[in-house]
């Protein structure tokens, strides 16, 4: 492998980010490296980003939640002089294949909603305090915040110049932003993304941009001000204390496979596809949550959750030839209940909730991952509780029915808990079951009737729970069948269809983020007039304009 | 009956695919075998279903076996699933896995472009029967009864064959097409066969020997090219069907010049040299030589049909695909890929039929058919030699391809038998003559009179030069059964 992106880091390692802790305060300072871009052929200038500095930004998020629950109240704010954060790198932009924006954005977007949801999720408010130059990705960045500061010196100001400028969107959110959480008049909207300026001072928060405006001589008081404030107004317990988020146990084999504690990759490169096995718990589950802090990092399910983590994000960065993510379990199922069960017995103990709140965003980040999907449910397996989710997030699922010949193993089943009823919702704010049986929401109730019973596949397909059930003789067949003519198809079609069709329902300002907004970036990022010879991209600081192509299409 | 719970399917089902070692095909096969007896049963009428025909069995693939002669009750008949030996190394034969091993299983990739393929092809062969079901009881003679017995439980074997390939490779949706073949019927409403020409009844024993000459030899060019496909299994069920596709051909070509053979035999008996002295003819009891020409229209038209569009992208994704070869593929010099080449085909070009070019790859199913047409020929060409044998001056033809047309570039526009464009008018006033009346059906109906005497023959059509077997001429092929 070329350069492998990896995804995990830790405070030592930070080259772009630096957290003071202050009790129930912390501030976060953006402090970019121009020397620290990921790849070569250009300097991170003006806090601009890169994959490598939003990598950073989500460690700090993920250890802000485990490692300091004493957090009330995070400040995000620059370093640097006169800038805030100029936005995502152009020339790494103008550089960067497709598939590569492609990712960076889905990646990015992902750790904005993180923090975003970070006080509801775990009363961790984020804040944007922001002095100098904030634009494009700068102002997505303070957008996904909970409260927006900007200082009134008469020159900073908050933009969204990517159209005028570079002819993309603001695709990390900014335009869905804007207007759905913000609720910035449209026609303001329209002209506040068609100047390259931006708006400043009061005009910023009469038009809904930012929450407040305060002197400039005065802004670090004002901002630690409104932190204190904010922190004495939270209902999160005080002087929680955390656990430390250890190194994953993770070994890379020779042919790219990966071996963690619970989560396995197997790696078959003329197929096409990865095979992802997570193994159910050894261990029974924490008698406590005492017992459970005590375990920290090694609790099973929070392993499980950051190993799957991390290998969703290798494979979407580092394998793209890889178009099938096939996922199996092995292990007991009443295990897997029943260390969730501790969780939701306790969701007003922190731990229990942040990794209820973890799980959620990992199974979002399958259900995000743009290949194809598929659950393979063997005998010995433990689809349950969390995993089980996993069955619903893929595009298809293919389960073992009555016994195998010279397979001793128990025989597959899936098994509900009440964890798949809520705690896991998906981007459009219903629970995979929800989205599943949307035309037939009297299912999910009858469903809530066979909570913790193992379903063995003739009653799983019944019920709607696999696609296809296939005995000893179909199976094999069956399985290579599918897998083999999926890695048949255009792998844009796949993608243009699995996307549309995993996310029925509701609209969200995540679904619209992920859906429409991502998708005319996209498209933009293939057309000339941005990305061409003499596109505003690759145009981009020479002075001259972007030579477009007036056909409207 | 068969023993239907202890059948024994190595040796009641004849097969060179270790049947009783495939679980899964074994499994497949007791569900659908009973639908399966119970659609024959209810098929033909019971007294036929009782009878002892002398019928061909195959019971192996090689020379010894497959042709084992012997008197049988039809619901006993042993259906096998018998495939051509393996050839060593095979490879693709064509498209763009050329000279890649052939598949022994089915790639997922193409799986529902084979399956289709199968289950058509495997929709005709029942279909066949189920339009012959009636036409034991207007029999010419005991003869010519077994011979559409033995194409009645052979179009049967072929249907075995399909449904074979679609347990074995295609899974519980190959399970399901194969129930679907017994549930769909010819001409029903409810759920009619795939292909139009096969939901029309065979009303008589000269449309039987043309579609037989016709119409199974579109099937014969559909075997030719699945024959070549990638898909081993596939190519060697196929190439084994063939050998018996053979003596269907052969009872279609021999029924109609039997038939030429008496009618010429008669006018030279009663002196009458024009062939178009209808009345005269049929006034002594046998079919005249145009309408021998319109029944040759009709069923040659109707089985080009059967072929498709003249320019068709599905033929070309099956070629491409390594699904479906041309006739004789190994045969052809050329890449066998056909990326860049062209092919002549008819066209409509202001309203006249012209040849231009297109590509080859989206020809195929052209080139099928003028294969078809000139195999077509070699038989037309051996009645015409029946008839100056006996100096009669007349003359069968086929007719040019734009002729009373249902699909392709033709379809449905008044071009006459020259292939030339005519007016309404004119098309009106030839349709009488150039395709069988209401009238000539009657006609031919009123000949249809069982004939169930050892060694006699109606009077329309003549006996055979060669008993079946090396039978002699009063050899009783069907031991009616007469309760
Ligand atoms: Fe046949
Ligand atoms: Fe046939």
């Amino acid at each position: 492998m070329t350069h492998r992106i990896d995804f995990q880091t830790d405070p030592s390692r930070y080259r772009h980010w630096r957290v003071e802790y202050d009790g129930e305060i912390a501030n976060l300072y953006m402090d970019v490296d121009e020397q620290g871009g990921l790849f070569p052929g250009y300097e991170l200038k003006l806090n601009s980003y890169d994959l490598g500095v939003d990598i950073e930004l989500a460690d700090v998020v993920q250890r802000m939640r485990f490692e300091h629950p004493e957090v009330k109240v995070v400040v995000m704010q620059s370093a640097k002089d006169r800038v805030f954060c100029a936005g995502a790198n152009i020339r790494m932009l103008g550089g960067a294949s497709h598939a590569h924006k492609v990712n960076f954005c889905k990646f990015t977007n992902e750790t904005r909603n993180t923090f975003e949801a970070a006080e509801a999720d775990s009363g961790q408010k984020y804040i944007a305090a922001v002095k100098g130059a904030c634009a494009g990705g700068g102002y997505e960045l303070a957008l996904a915040c909970n409260y927006i500061l900007l200082t009134n010196d008469s020159s900073s100001s908050v933009a969204l110049p990517e159209v005028p400028l570079l002819a993309v969107l603001p695709g990390t959110g900014g335009l869905t932003r804007v207007t759905d959480k913000r609720k910035v008049r449209r026609d303001l909207a329209d002209v506040f993304c068609s100047v390259e300026e931006g708006v400043k001072g009061q005009r910023a928060v009469d038009w809904r941009l930012v929450d407040e405006i305060a002197p400039n001589s005065k802004f670090d008081e004002v901002v630690q001000e409104r932190a204190r404030e904010f922190a004495a107004a939270s209902a999160k317990p005080s002087n929680l204390t955390g656990i430390e988020l250890t190194p994953l146990d993770r070994r890379f084999a020779e042919d790219g496979s990966l071996t963690y504690s619970a989560v396995e990759v197997s790696i078959d490169r003329a197929g096409g596809r990865a095979t992802l096995t997570i193994t159910g718990p050894s261990d029974p589950a924490p008698a406590s949550v005492a017992e459970l802090q005590w375990q920290g990092a090694q609790a099973w399910i929070l392993r499980a959750a950051r190993e799957l983590d991390d290998a969703i994000l290798h494979l979407r960065l580092n394998e793209r030839q890889i178009g099938t993510l096939v996922f199996q379990t092995q292990g007991d199922p009443t295990a897997v209940l029943a260390h969730e069960a501790l969780l939701l017995a306790n969701r007003d103990h922190w731990l229990a909730n942040e990794i209820l709140h973890y799980w959620k965003r990992v199974l979002k980040r399958v259900d995000m991952t743009s290949r194809s999907l598929v659950a393979i449910v063997e005998h010995g397996s433990c689809f349950a509780g969390p995993l089980a989710e996993l069955l619903w997030a893929v595009d298809r699922s293919y389960m073992m029915l009555d016994e195998f010949e010279g397979d001793n193993r128990p025989l597959a089943a899936v098994t509900l808990s009440e964890g798949n009823f809520g705690p896991y919702p998906m981007g459009n704010d219903l629970t995979r079951l929800q989205t599943r049986f949307l035309g037939a929401p009297e299912t999910v109730d009858t469903l809530r009737g066979h909570v913790g019973k193992a379903l063995e596949a003739a009653e799983a397909e019944e019920l709607g729970l696999v696609t296809y059930a296939y005995d000893d003789i179909d199976w094999e067949d069956e399985v290579r069948i599918f897998l083999e003519e999926r890695a048949s198809f255009s792998p844009d079609a796949m993608t243009g269809m699995e996307a549309n069709l995993r996310f029925a329902g509701p609209e969200t300002m995540e679904t619209r983020i992920f859906g429409r907004l991502t998708a005319w970036q996209n498209w933009i990022f293939q057309r000339p007039n941005a990305v061409g010879p003499d596109g505003a991209l690759q145009r981009y600081g020479t002075g001259v304009r972007g030579d477009y192509n007036m056909e409207r299409v | 009956m068969l023993d239907l719970i202890n059948v024994s399917y190595d040796t009641q089902i004849p097969n060179n695919v270790g049947l009783s070692q495939d679980k899964k095909v074994l499994k497949a096969l007791e569900k659908w075998h009973p639908g399966y007896i119970n659609w024959w049963n209810d098929l033909i009428p019971q007294n036929f279903q009782q009878s002892m025909v002398y019928l061909r069995t195959a019971v192996s693939v090689d020379p010894k076996g497959w042709a084992k002669f012997d008197y049988v009750k039809m619901p006993e008949y042993r259906w096998g699933v018998l495939l051509a030996p393996q050839v060593e190394n095979r490879t693709i034969p064509c498209g763009e896995h050329y000279g890649q091993p052939a598949w022994q299983e089915v790639p997922g990739e193409y799986r529902n472009l084979l399956k289709r393929l199968i289950v058509i092809q495997g929709d005709t062969e029942p279909a066949s029967v189920e339009q012959q079901r009636l036409l034991a009881l207007t029999a010419p003679s005991l003869y010519d009864m077994r011979n559409l017995f033995q194409v009645n439980v052979e179009e049967g074997r072929h249907l075995w064959a399909m449904v074979y390939l679609l347990h074995k490779y295609f899974g519980r949706d190959g399970r399901e097409e194969a129930d679907d073949l017994l549930r769909r019927q010819s001409g029903s409403e409810e759920a009619p066969r795939m292909l139009g020409a096969f939901n029309e009844e065979t009303p008589d024993w000269l449309s039987f020997f043309m579609f037989t000459y016709f119409t199974d030899r579109d099937g014969k060019m559909q075997l030719e090219s699945l024959a070549q496909s990638g898909f081993d299994p596939l190519s060697r069920t196929c190439r084994f069907m063939l050998t018996e596709e053979a003596h269907h051909m052969f009872v279609g070509e021999t029924g109609v010049g039997r038939t030429i053979e008496r009618t010429c035999q008669v006018m030279k008996e009663n002196g009458i040299d024009d062939p178009f002295d209808v009345d005269r003819i049929r006034g002594l009891g046998v079919i005249d030589l145009p309408l021998i020409q319109k029944k040759l229209n009709l069923h040659y038209t109707l089985s080009l049909d059967l072929f498709g569009q003249e320019v068709s992208t599905n033929a070309a994704n099956a070629f491409n695909a390594g699904i479906k070869g041309r006739y004789m593929e190994a045969r052809i010099t050329d890449d066998h890929q056909l990326q860049s080449d062209t092919y002549v085909v008819w066209d409509l070009v202001d309203g006249k039929a012209v040849q231009k070019e297109v590509p080859a790859l989206t020809a195929i199913n052209m080139r099928l058919r003028d294969d078809y047409t000139k195999d077509a020929a070699g038989g037309v060409g051996r009645w015409n030699k029946i008839i100056e044998k006996h100096g009669i001056d007349f003359e069968l033809k086929l007719p040019h391809e734009a002729f009373h047309r249902k699909i392709g570039v033709f379809a449905n526009l008044p071009f006459d038998p020259e292939g030339k464009v005519v007016t309404g008018a004119e098309y009106d006033k030839g349709l009488p003559e150039w395709l069988p009346t209401h009238a000539d059906g009657d006609y031919i109906q009123s000949l249809m009179k069982p004939c169930y005497e050892a060694g006699q023959y109606a009077r329309w059509i003549a006996p055979p030069k060669v008993g079946i077997d090396n039978k002699p001429g009063d050899f009783e092929y069907v031991k009616l059964h007469m309760a």
